[in-house]
């Protein structure tokens, strides 16, 4: 079986790039140049300086005693909450935006959510000094006013997205327009494993280093590269895919893809998109989307603004319709239960995100043999306010 | 012959319409298309709404989102289209995102289109490439024409490709852009023009995106069949007054 990228741009049957023409030329000049310049050694070279000197990886793999004595086996944290701005999504920003100075382009634009990608977008541009304009929901702004500071702060422009649900779906529809409006001089850094092909793929292959790593730091702690389990938080998937990548093909490794139920699966209030998704198309590849029967999008919710995606990535869609991963999901309570344990067990405060990763553990079974890695996406930080009010703090 | 191929063989300087089905009534989707025949539109563009046209500027978003709001689905815009042919008899495309229209399924809205009379339709996210694999032997079977865009970026060698994939006319967009913005000829937008004028291609072409006036439309005739005109449309029509706004709009272009 093929989990990876075929030369039409799909990952079995989803993936592919559902674009307007006006799109076309932009997104055909990454495809035909993105495998090139990645592999091109001089690329390499300064993408894995920049990781160690600027974003301070190799991130460590922490043997997290305590919780592992808790649910008896051991448990690895696959630190990205310790990246400079806080999560993973920098592995990927540091990627394109030397895929962007490659490509000759001058302006930069991006989607947010919670404003994790924005702040790691708007940092890469104020490191090569290139313009950077930020779209995010209107109502996204209001609910994460320190990290638009952090972005103006940095440079960026910061446009609030105004139309549909004004959040993170809206944001992406516009930075796409904008792009349509501005198709010579900009590249559009998505955040995630989603868009047209080939973002999916080069996004995972910047996120991979996540894995990457993983390996090597597993055998030298336990002597084996392969863990029993894989586990990881999915809102579009870049950090899941970061961390499965280079497990895929080792079909021992169980991968475990945790999704946000927010009030559960069945509330209406939820973005658990491979339980009540459908095969459908959304910025610009073909996946799993929560839609309605008329193939319109279903806003999705879930109290961490990292996870509430309507859709996954293609690959992400991939894995689950083959079975390669297993795809579940866990609720906001179990989440921020799970974020509280891991602090008073281990001294760190996880993203919301992350912590949607660390609840599942509650639900598996262990003999006491097992090796378990979890990414920590992200630290809690951001999520302070989150966690004040709902533990009364 | 299909009306499509009809109407480019019998006129020049054709005039499109565009707008939302459902809008700004929900139920004036035919009422709107009979006035514009009347007041002399040679085609129709008749829009089913989706939730995230990323090709779209506000005005087209916004009439899109007030059509979903007041209940339009394409189920829905296909029983308002069921007499149709009683009334109308310019031709008649349906244009959307590709999502609602693969939940629909490709055969069926291919069926339901030749069902109900509409000649052919635009899906400006349906990649070329998958048309051709796997949906346009369902486009053949029901005699429907797809449309394709072309904007100032697009390959000499892809349109010669889009060209041999269409059968109607071909969507020349006046600059690569959302729909909403003015059309500027400028001499970059002339070189295009006559470039694609030089391909000598064997469909007929339409410009649209930034036709809003009498002026912007005779200028798009020069370099093509016809324009379209969209969201200068849409903008104009009254929800307490839809016969009369497409009567008033319709003027300034057929005096």
């Amino acid at each position: 079986m093929n989990y990876f990228v075929n030369e039409k741009g799909y990952f079995g049957d989803f993936g592919g790039a559902y674009i307007p023409e006006m799109l076309y030329p932009n997104v055909e000049e990454l495809r035909t140049r993105y495998l090139e310049i990645i592999a091109d050694e001089g690329f390499q070279k300064e993408f894995h300086q920049l990781l160690k000197d600027y974003v301070g990886r190799p991130s460590p793999l922490y043997l997290a005693k305590r919780l592992s004595e808790k649910y008896g086996t051991n448990i690895f944290l696959k630190r990205e909450d310790l990246n400079h701005t806080g999560a993973h999504k920098i592995n990927n920003t540091i990627g394109q935006i030397l895929m962007a100075e490659r490509l000759g382009k001058k302006r930069i634009i991006a989607e947010t959510g919670a404003g994790q990608h924005g702040v790691a977008t708007a940092t890469v541009c104020a490191l090569r000094g290139l313009e950077c304009v930020v779209y995010m929901g209107e109502i996204d702004i209001q609910r994460q006013a320190p990290n638009v500071a952090r972005m103006k702060m940095l440079g960026a422009t910061v446009v609030p997205a105004t139309s549909g649900s004004k959040t993170l779906k809206d944001a992406t529809n516009e930075a796409m327009r904008d792009w349509i409006n501005n198709p010579i001089d900009t590249h559009y850094i998505i955040g995630s494993v989603v868009g047209p092909h080939p973002y999916p793929d080069m996004v995972a292959t910047f996120q991979s280093i996540i894995s990457e790593e993983t390996k090597k730091q597993l055998l030298e702690q336990t002597g084996s590269d392969q863990p029993d389990y894989v586990l990881a938080c999915v809102g579009g998937g870049s950090n899941a895919m970061g961390m499965f990548y280079h497990f895929i093909n080792d079909e021992n490794v169980k991968l475990i893809a945790i999704e946000a139920a927010g009030k559960g699966v069945d509330s209406g209030h939820s973005a658990a998109t491979t339980a009540l998704g459908k095969e459908g198309v959304l910025h610009g590849s073909r996946s799993i989307l929560m839609q309605t029967e008329d193939g319109q999008v279903i806003e999705p919710y879930s109290v961490s603004a990292g996870l509430d995606y309507p859709g996954v990535g293609p690959q992400h869609a991939h894995l689950f319709k083959t079975h390669r991963g297993q795809y579940v999901s866990v609720t906001d309570d179990e989440a921020l239960q799970a974020g509280l344990l891991l602090t008073q067990l281990e001294g760190i405060i996880p993203a919301i995100e992350s912590a949607h990763a660390l609840a599942y553990l509650e639900k598996m079974e262990f003999t006491g043999k097992e090796n378990v890695v979890i990414c920590l996406s992200g630290r809690g930080d951001k999520d302070m306010d989150t966690y004040m009010k709902y533990f009364g703090l | 012959m299909n009306r499509i191929n009809k109407l480019f063989q019998e006129k020049k300087n054709i005039i499109s319409i565009y707008y939302t089905a459902g809008y700004p009534n929900l139920g004036d989707t035919v009422a709107i298309a009979e006035e514009l025949e009347r007041s002399g539109a040679d085609l129709l563009e008749i829009g089913f709404p989706y939730s995230d046209p990323v090709a779209d500027g506000p005005v087209i978003q916004a009439s899109s989102k007030a059509a979903l709001d007041a209940g339009m689905t394409l189920e829905l815009l296909f029983e308002q289209l069921k007499d149709l042919r009683k009334t109308v008899s310019i031709p008649v495309l349906l244009m959307g995102y590709v999502n609602p229209l693969l939940q629909y399924g490709v055969a069926n809205f291919c069926k339901s289109c030749a069902e109900v009379g509409v000649d052919g339709c635009i899906v400006p996210d349906l990649p070329m490439a998958e048309y051709e694999e796997l949906y346009a032997a369902d486009f053949k079977a029901y005699d429907l024409t797809n449309i394709f865009l072309v904007t100032p970026q697009t390959a000499p060698e892809r349109i010669q490709k889009i060209d041999g994939l269409s059968n109607g006319f071909i969507y020349l967009l006046s600059s690569s852009a959302t729909t909403g913005q003015n059309l500027s000829v400028s001499e970059g937008t002339e070189a295009y023009f006559s470039r694609i004028a030089d391909l000598k291609l064997k469909n007929p072409t339409m410009i649209g995106f930034g036709i809003s006036s009498k002026e912007t439309f005779d200028k798009a005739c020069q370099y093509a069949n016809g324009a379209i005109i969209g969201t200068a449309f849409v903008k104009s029509l009254k929800a307490d007054d839809v016969s009369g706004s497409v009567k008033e709009f319709m003027k300034t272009f057929k005096p």
